[in-house]
């Protein structure tokens, strides 16, 4: 990948809708990640095998993290924060299958991710705290700063695009860079930081969804709801 | 080669250059503190370094928005034709 990372590969049409690289690596992830997860809870036991094990590792320490930093019940928010990190791992970590290039490499993919955050920080701070008081937190903490909230509002989903997509593709970047210069195996040191900073990046990227639904949703109001629906 | 491509890999390498400054000196300064405080705590090495680790990588982001800007220049000048 030494040419611009932002001209995409058409693979094939279907019709009139050309299909890109990026979209038929992403559906390979969601074909793996949905076959995978749901022929794993499909023999769910009491007693776990050491497959599920491994699962309940995985959800608990989702769990766990969310309760961490929202601060909040983790209950309603595993499956979209979880699977957020589930995708954007596997689709960092895509480049271990030889040929394939992340899908995350490419800022289309980046801006539908940062889309679902931020429709879901609309939709979380709706349900929780109704209409009126959700517009009311723009208003927080005076009058005054309306302006400015309304437009962080689309910046910091601006700015978790741009992280990703930044990250990612310099990666792939100066490992095509270093492989049109050295020679076989001299970009592996590289390709392994790149691992790690995919790693990373999921992890930053679902803790700044977490952080930005957690501040729409408001830690008061979370844990009065909760107790609501209890009794 | 126009003055308006010139200008911009020019534009692109001081980006780059320029915009690399200020992070560095952030990340120094970042794992300067963490050794230190391992160095008093080293039990708590694992917790300080996880934190480093994510620090470093938002730390790092701003150097990024500059790379992207410098490929933007080089890739996707909208007014170099």
């Amino acid at each position: 990948m030494i040419e611009s990372p932002l001209v995409l590969k058409t693979l094939f049409t279907v019709g009139p809708v050309p299909v890109t690289e990026p979209v038929v690596v992403t559906w390979g992830l969601m074909a793996v990640l949905t076959v995978g997860g749901s022929l794993a809870a499909r023999s769910l036991a009491l007693s776990p095998s050491r497959y599920q094990a491994a699962l309940e590792l995985i959800v608990g320490a989702i769990a766990d993290q969310i309760e961490g930093t929202m601060r909040v019940p983790p209950k309603p928010y595993v499956p979209m924060i979880g699977t957020l990190f589930l995708f954007i791992l596997a689709a960092n970590w895509a480049s271990l299958v030889p040929g394939v290039e992340p899908p995350t490499a490419h800022i289309e993919t980046d801006a539908a991710l940062g889309l679902i955050v931020f429709c879901s920080i609309i939709y979380f701070g709706i349900s929780t705290r109704g209409i009126g008081g959700y517009l009311r937190t723009f208003a927080e903490p005076s009058v005054v700063m309306i302006p400015l909230n309304l437009v962080e509002t689309f910046t910091r989903t601006f700015s978790l695009i741009v992280r990703l997509f930044g990250n990612v593709m310099s990666g792939v970047f100066i490992i095509g860079i270093v492989l049109s210069l050295a020679g076989l195996f001299v970009p592996i040191p590289l390709m392994a930081l790149e691992l790690l900073i995919g790693a990373i990046q999921a992890y930053i990227f679902t803790v700044l969804a977490m952080v930005f639904i957690g501040s729409a949703v408001g830690r008061q109001r979370a844990a009065e709801r909760n107790e609501g629906e209890k009794s | 080669m126009n003055w308006i491509e010139i200008v911009s890999i020019f534009a692109a390498a001081m980006a780059v250059s320029f915009g690399a400054i200020g992070p560095a000196l952030g990340e120094g300064r970042a794992v300067a503190s963490a050794m230190d405080a391992i160095a008093r705590q080293p039990e708590a090495a694992g917790t300080i370094s996880r934190t480093l680790f994510v620090g470093l990588a938002m730390i790092e982001t701003m150097a990024i928005y500059c790379l992207v800007i410098a490929l933007l220049l080089l890739f996707a000048n909208p007014f170099a034709r």
